[in-house]
């Protein structure tokens, strides 16, 4: 393509003027995409970078101006800022092992010919469908809850007390929850990703009496080295920005046992309108995003060298 | 080579992973057809006679209709919006590719690692100071900037499937690129299309950040009205489970019907 190319320019001027009218209809086919793209990433991040350097509250906007770094000295002096990125460095990292050990199991369980297997599916990847703040009720109220929830009723069946879940284990119930709702993004990418492993690679290894357990370790794993690592990605996206999840269930409580990052910059925006304080964090909520994002990346990278 | 048959207990243990997986989408579809009395119950009620009155009161009392419209509306014009931006895009980097093709492809999909918290701010002040909160116009927005980035890269991926000598004929032919791209391109990527399509609307359709901080009590999608309608309502379990169950239940439906072709399009160039 590139040596006609050079032909076609070498042999004239009108052929010349051709390809660079193509190039200019590229550039003008994408610029749209680029163009609000470029707005999106570059105005809103501009805005709160300058927004984090001022006091700046919205109930008081005569009282506003330049301050410097003290949004951020303040920020990280205040033990709410440190209880929240260790809130969602928990939550991020346990929904991770979650769905990823569940997805990995659920791919292998439904990878497998049974009866009524289409329907099976379906039935697992549901949750994947469901509102946010609607799984969030749902366990809320109609399982968790002490009182009248399906949980207690079976703990009581067994002879144990109900447990108040968002009371006393809040965090654990809110990784639950958004477990369930992301376990089915794991299987859905990693049984698509089982569904190429030639299966004449497993008979072999059956044949050579390979146990399954082996078969798993040694064969299944590898194959879903790189789709685990792409899955982590995606989700780390999504899970770092978990929202009316907390809202809906325990508004960041009971104190701030889980107010991750995300909800600390909502409560100091929108609810105590300091756009000095929520702009600082949201500026760090950026750069812990990019870290993430490039250790990722990097372990993407590796992966797909190897 | 036929597939072997799985072992009867490992077709069990599937069947236990998907019913209690599915089992709380279930109970929510169960207790919506019981009364307020009835969904408190216990021990808990399986056997009951299944009434309407839930449904009808989520409908009558709540602006369910109003929050749907919205949730619809919102997903339908923010795709269209972000295919139409990103269907040139993807054509001009998948067949005239130039030098920086990869990086720009790179670039894009990494504003998406920018975590909405992160910008929150001033997209609330920007809304504010155009008039834009509590619009449908703003959600339409946001919404397709969100998806833009993962449309534009599903419809890459699927155009670099097409053989380029179809196009170079047509070019020859003399179809410029606006007749390539209307009467080539656009038929045989359609199962490409349709596919980002599907999950730029299933996204849109369950976004909740946004449509939780952008509106109040006009432009609404349903998952704003979930979270608002849970407060009040929230010891009206049976009225809460009909209302979840209206919200949730288009999605569901076309989510699972679109199954096979969501996972060909999130995978697409991914996994192989």
């Amino acid at each position: 393509m590139s040596a006609t190319a050079t032909t076609i320019t070498r042999a004239g001027g009108a052929a010349d003027s051709l390809s660079h009218v193509r190039r200019r209809v590229a550039w003008l086919l994408l610029s749209p995409a680029v163009a609000v793209l470029a707005l999106w990433a570059f105005v809103p991040l501009i805005m709160t970078l300058v927004y984090s350097f001022q006091r700046y509250n919205l109930l008081y906007p005569e009282r506003r101006g330049f301050v410097g770094f003290r949004s951020y000295a303040y920020l990280l002096s205040e033990s709410s800022f440190w209880t929240a990125i260790v809130n969602t460095i928990i939550l991020v990292v346990s929904v991770l092992v979650a769905t990823i050990v569940l997805g990995v199991l659920f791919a292998l369980l439904l990878n497998q010919n049974f009866k009524g297997r289409a329907v099976a599916r379906l039935m697992v990847i549901a949750p994947f469908f469901v509102l946010p703040p609607v799984a969030a009720l749902i366990w809320k109220n109609l399982l968790f809850d002490p009182l009248y929830g399906l949980i207690g009723w079976l703990l009581k069946l067994v002879g144990l007390p109900a447990v108040a879940w968002f009371t006393h284990f809040p965090m654990i119930a809110l990784i639950v929850i958004v477990a369930w709702e992301w376990a089915p993004f794991a299987t859905l990418i990693l049984l698509t990703a089982l569904q190429s492993l030639d299966p004449e690679q497993l008979e072999a290894a059956r044949m050579d009496g390979a146990k399954s357990v082996n078969r798993v370790i040694y064969i299944v794993l590898p194959h879903l080295a790189r789709p685990i690592a792409i899955t982590i990605m995606m989700e780390s996206i999504f899970l770092l920005s978990i929202f009316a999840e907390i809202l809906t269930t325990t508004a960041g409580g009971p104190g701030e046992a889980t107010t991750t990052l995300t909800y600390l910059i909502y409560i100091r925006a929108l609810l105590d309108f300091d756009i000095g304080s929520a702009s600082a964090a949201g500026v760090l909520a950026i750069i812990l995003a990019n870290i993430v994002a490039f250790f990722l990346m990097r372990a993407v990278a590796r992966n797909l060298e190897s | 080579m036929r597939e072997q048959r799985a072992s009867l207990p490992g077709s069990i243990i599937a069947w236990v992973v998907a019913f209690l997986m599915f089992f709380p989408i279930l109970w929510m579809l169960i207790t919506s057809f019981k009364t307020e009395a009835q969904a408190i119950a216990n021990p808990p009620l399986i056997i009951f006679r299944p009434v309407l009155e839930s449904f009808a009161a989520a409908l009558s009392q709540s602006g369910y209709i109003l929050f749907a419209e919205n949730s619809i509306i919102i997903s339908l014009v923010s795709t269209a919006l972000a295919i139409a931006i990103a269907f040139p895009a993807a054509y001009s980097m998948a067949f005239q590719p130039g030098k920086r093709t990869q990086d720009m492809l790179v670039w894009m999909l990494s504003t998406k690692m920018l975590p909405p918290v992160g910008v929150l701010v001033p997209i609330y002040i920007i809304c504010r100071d155009t008039g834009l909160l509590d619009t449908r116009t703003a959600l339409v927005i946001v919404d397709m900037l969100m998806n833009l980035p993962i449309v534009v890269w599903m419809l890459f991926s699927f155009f670099r499937d097409i053989p380029k000598d179809i196009l170079e004929a047509a070019h020859m032919d003399g179809a410029g690129p606006r007749r390539q791209m209307i009467y080539l391109l656009l038929p045989l990527a359609s199962p490409g299309i349709a596919s980002a399509a599907l999950l730029a609307i299933i996204l849109s359709w369950n976004e909740a950040f946004w449509s939780i901080n952008l509106t109040a009590s006009h432009a609404g999608t349903l998952a704003a009205y979930i979270a608002r309608y849970s407060a009040p309502e929230g010891l009206f379990w049976a009225k809460l489970s009909a209302a979840s169950v209206l919200a949730v239940a288009p999605i569901l439906i076309f989510g699972s019907l679109a199954q096979r072709r969501l996972v060909r399009g999130l995978t697409a160039g991914a996994v192989k």
